[in-house]
């Protein structure tokens, strides 16, 4: 089985979830968790090959004209993501089954979930640039879904809104940056621009390269000043925010960040912006997450936090700190999926999520009490924990790194500090602190809602008594991050008395300390720091409603719904964008007495103008009408004389036609109230004789042009051996052009529809009113 | 207010005219003609037909729904491309068969004329559907 297989596998299972959940009823969840658990066991199994080989590469040929193609590449770095994503998908495909028992849109809620788990394999197993795009923007696609699963509430809408307009404004620098490395690099696949780095890296295109780069991975890892999209987005149910937005699709960026690194690190701006906005995040997200005391919100928050310390680590960049990345990353997705989703079972339980009511909860619900606190102490860091672990490699990529290694150390303990604090706040105290009167009777939760949990959590206590289990993954996926360097990882629970361990020491007490302060303070706590409230998210707001009011007002100017006045801007704008070039750029042709009409035609001429006169004098409908047929009627005449039967006939059916539809309109008319008055007239007899002028400027101009069109050679003297048909303009309608054709085919079908539609809505309201 | 002599010419009319539109589809592709003039004159007859003798009338002699039309005349036009893709070429690409009529005479049939039915039935169709349309309310 391929990497492409599985994907499209997945892609399946999200199709048919609909179908299944039906069939299954409640045992949804168990079954769907099936095929991703499967692929998640596939995946682990293939983990010694990728450590021992290297990349695995295969491809598939898709759009090669414009350099997309399904390629895919399965190494160190993807494999850990598509451990996470599998492992972590099916334990949520699970619990979400029973978080949403019985709700009436749970077949929707699952295709969408396993759609997002299949776009986000596609994202870390994509190769093609091209394809990885793609699967960027399925991913955004789908949390804007999940996040406004509720979607009666405004408030769900409106974030869905918001994470989908900022991740996918990302997105959009995101494919600039892209198309600017293959201009540089000549390919959009990986492979072919790595060995290129060098080149990438001194082009004078760089800088920009970098920064679109940037902002698609920033946005989308919710980094400062972007990050107000991710706590909004806590609006999904509680397991679209452990799965998407703190185990999976908020790591994109980085994941970017790090595939990308062997191409673009290494320079002074990588590190600078890499660094800064990293550590402003993860201050201003631990600082925040302190401030809040709603569940989701305070996880949210934290995750945000970790997200900047992933992004410093990647900017860091030395092999000490990439180690650091891929451990913390395992640790984070293990500790912060299980908490997510044992606020999750408090939220289905209790019926709140605000810490200030919850407490005491170890003796109704045991279980999930475990599983929060083992998570709570590997997010404070604790041993035997794998937090334990991630945080020593953090300090150690601190004190290590190449520049300011005493600032960032610095930075890093107090966001450790701050996060140890927020670990007791959301895993400990609602379960071991005092008990509080919650009215309700609480029990434990059911299996699906407590083992995915204490799976989770138990891993992350797994991993951390036997860190060196992961020795040889951490290797591969720091080897395809730095392919240049020599990597040898040990891990170990303890390394004796090192710096990071006195840090380590450090910062425990210091959140002790932080964690009584903060709990003696929790009911005074709200909106203290309103500090993180205003910024960027006002700015959104106030964009888009700019925005809205740019539209509403060119909207009003534009569209009066008068028929006469599109007419007239539509005039005005072709003479505005196309006479101006022609009367600067073009001498203009010179009436030539070569033309030598015909006194049949000049009689012609002479009646579509009295057509014209009359029509436009005229007060009458009907009279305008006939007076338009006639003008009607000698131009297909004239088409006639002039070697155009097709054009004539048409003309001429075309103008019946006309005619009967004017009459059955006709009557249903009001009599003119008023006549326009002068001064619009004339207006509109200046635009008319414009347009008229320009017209025949342009009809000139074409006869005198010397065309030497062996277009149109080509199709007449193709058009029989070629086409078998003698009628050049039917052949090329019907076979040259025949995709044209069925363009405009479409047009008119979908325009018969449009005016039917607009009629009989209008008739339907009057029966109303 | 019907006409007696717009009914009874409508009456003889409309045949002719649709008679007419189909012999100016089929020559199109050798003659001045084709699907679109074609499908206008049918539209026309029955257009003939709405102001003579009423709409009920007309949609009964349609017997299908203008709707109807769009429909079957898109997908005619668009599985006219298909033969030329099953035989590995491009869309569209015309695909002529000679069927013997007698002796050594033959017809040449293509996808073309497939195609130029297709452009007939959307023409006629959407005409008729804005004439239905306009003439009910």
């Amino acid at each position: 089985m391929s990497v492409s297989i599985a994907l499209l596998l997945v892609f399946c299972v999200a199709a048919a979830a609909p179908a299944l959940c039906r069939l299954t009823g409640r045992r949804a969840g168990w079954v769907l968790a099936g095929p991703v658990a499967g692929l998640a066991v596939w995946f682990a199994a293939r983990g010694p090959e990728i450590w021992h080989n290297g990349a695995s590469l295969s491809q598939i040929l898709w759009a090669p004209s414009v350099g997309l193609s399904l390629s895919f590449r399965l190494d160190g770095l993807s494999w850990l993501f598509a451990l996470l994503i599998t492992g972590i998908g099916a334990l949520v495909t699970l619990y979400a089954g029973a978080y949403l028992e019985s709700h009436p849109r749970l077949g929707r809620f699952y295709a969408t979930l396993l759609f997002f788990t299949a776009s986000m394999l596609g994202l870390v197993l994509a190769d093609n640039l091209l394809l990885l795009f793609v699967f960027w923007e399925l991913t955004s696609i789908s949390s804007y879904l999940l996040i406004g699963f509720d979607q009666e509430r405004a408030d769900a809408r409106r974030a869905a809104l918001q994470a989908l307009f900022v991740t996918t404004g990302g997105g959009l620098a995101l494919l600039a940056g892209f198309v600017l490395l293959r201009q540089i690099g000549g390919a959009f696949e990986l492979a072919a621009l790595f060995p290129q780095a060098a080149a990438v890296r001194s082009h004078p295109s760089y800088t920009p390269l970098l920064l679109l780069i940037l902002l698609g991975a920033f946005t989308k890892s919710a980094q400062f000043p972007f990050h107000f999209w991710l706590p909004a987005a806590m609006e999904a149910p509680t397991p679209v925010s452990a799965y998407l937005h703190a185990a999976t699709m908020v790591k994109a960026g980085v994941y970017l960040l790090a595939r990308l690194s062997p191409l673009l690190a290494d320079t002074g701006t990588w590190f600078w912006s890499l660094t800064a906005t990293g550590a402003v995040t993860m201050l201003l997200g631990a600082v925040a997450a302190l401030s809040k005391t709603d569940l989701k919100q305070i996880l949210a928050y934290s995750t945000v936090s970790v997200l900047g310390i992933l992004t410093l680590l990647t900017g860091i960049g030395t092999v000490t700190a990439l180690e650091a990345l891929a451990v913390y990353l395992l640790a984070h997705g293990l500790y912060k999926g299980a908490l997510f989703l044992t606020a999750g079972t408090i939220d289905h339980e209790t019926g709140t999520r605000d810490i200030t009511q919850l407490g005491g909860l170890r003796r109704c619900m045991p279980l999930t009490a475990a599983a929060g606190l083992l998570a709570a102490l590997s997010m404070a860091g604790l041993p035997p924990l794998l937090g334990f672990v991630s945080k020593e490699m953090l300090y150690q990529a601190g004190l290590n790194a190449p520049q300011y290694a005493a600032v960032l150390t610095k930075l890093l303990v107090v966001t450790a500090v701050v996060l140890f604090a927020v670990a007791g706040a959301v895993g400990v105290r609602p379960f071991f602190g005092p008990p509080s009167g919650l009215a309700r009777q609480i029990h434990e939760a059911p299996a699906a809602l407590w083992l995915p949990p204490v799976l989770l959590a138990s891993g992350g206590l797994w991993l951390g008594l036997t860190p060196p289990r992961l020795e040889k993954a951490v290797e591969a996926a720091v080897t395809s991050m730095a392919p240049h360097q020599a990597v040898d990882v040990h891990l170990s629970l303890v390394h004796g008395l090192t710096p990071a361990l006195i840090l380590s020491a450090l910062s425990v007490v210091a959140g002790l300390l932080l964690y009584r302060v903060h709990g003696r303070h929790l009911g005074s706590m709200r909106s203290r720091l309103a500090l993180v409230r205003f910024g960027p998210s006002h700015a959104y707001d106030a964009l888009l409603s700019g925005l809205n009011r740019l539209a509403k007002w060119q909207t009003r100017r534009l569209q009066s719904g008068y028929l006469r006045s599109y007419l007239l801007i539509t005039m005005m704008a072709v003479l505005a964008f196309s006479a101006a070039p022609l009367a600067l750029h073009r001498n203009l042709p010179a009436v030539s007495a070569a033309l030598n009409p015909r006194w049949h035609e000049l009689l012609l001429a002479a009646a579509i103008l009295a057509g014209i006169l009359t029509a436009v004098r005229t007060a009458s409908r009907l009279t305008a009408v006939a007076a338009l047929g006639l003008v009607g009627l000698g131009m297909a005449l004239l088409f006639a004389w002039l070697g155009a039967p097709d054009l004539a006939m048409t003309q001429l059916a075309v103008e019946t036609l006309t005619v009967i539809l004017l009459v059955l309109v006709l009557h249903q008319l009001p009599d003119f109230s008023q006549l326009t008055p002068r001064r619009g007239r004339l207006r509109d007899a200046a635009v008319a004789l414009a347009a008229g002028s320009f017209m025949t400027l342009l009809v000139l101009s074409v006869h005198t042009t010397n065309s030497d069109s062996s277009l149109a050679r080509y199709f007449l003297e193709h058009a029989q051996p070629l086409a078998h048909g003698c009628n050049v303009v039917n052949v090329i309608l019907t076979d040259f052009r025949a995709l044209d054709t069925l363009g405009e085919i479409t047009v008119l079908a979908v325009a018969a529809v449009g005016v039917y539609a607009l009629v009989r809505l209008r008739m339907t309201g009057e029966q109303k009113r | 207010m019907r006409s007696l002599i717009l009914l009874t010419a409508s009456r003889y009319l409309a045949p002719l005219l649709l008679g007419a539109s189909l012999w100016i589809l089929l020559r199109g592709h050798n003659e001045p003609g084709g699907g679109f003039v074609g499908g206008l004159l049918a539209a026309a007859a029955f257009a003939l037909k709405v102001v003579g003798a009423g709409v009920a009338a007309a949609r009964r002699a349609l017997r299908v729904n203008p709707h109807f039309l769009l429909g079957a005349g898109l997908l005619t036009a668009l599985a006219s491309g298909l033969p030329a893709l099953l035989a590995g070429l491009p869309f569209f690409t015309g695909r002529w068969i000679r069927i013997p009529v007698a002796g050594e005479a033959s017809w040449k049939v293509g996808t073309v004329l497939g195609f130029d039915v297709g452009v007939y039935l959307v023409v006629t169709g959407a005409v008729l559907l804005i004439v239905f349309t306009l003439a009910e309310e």
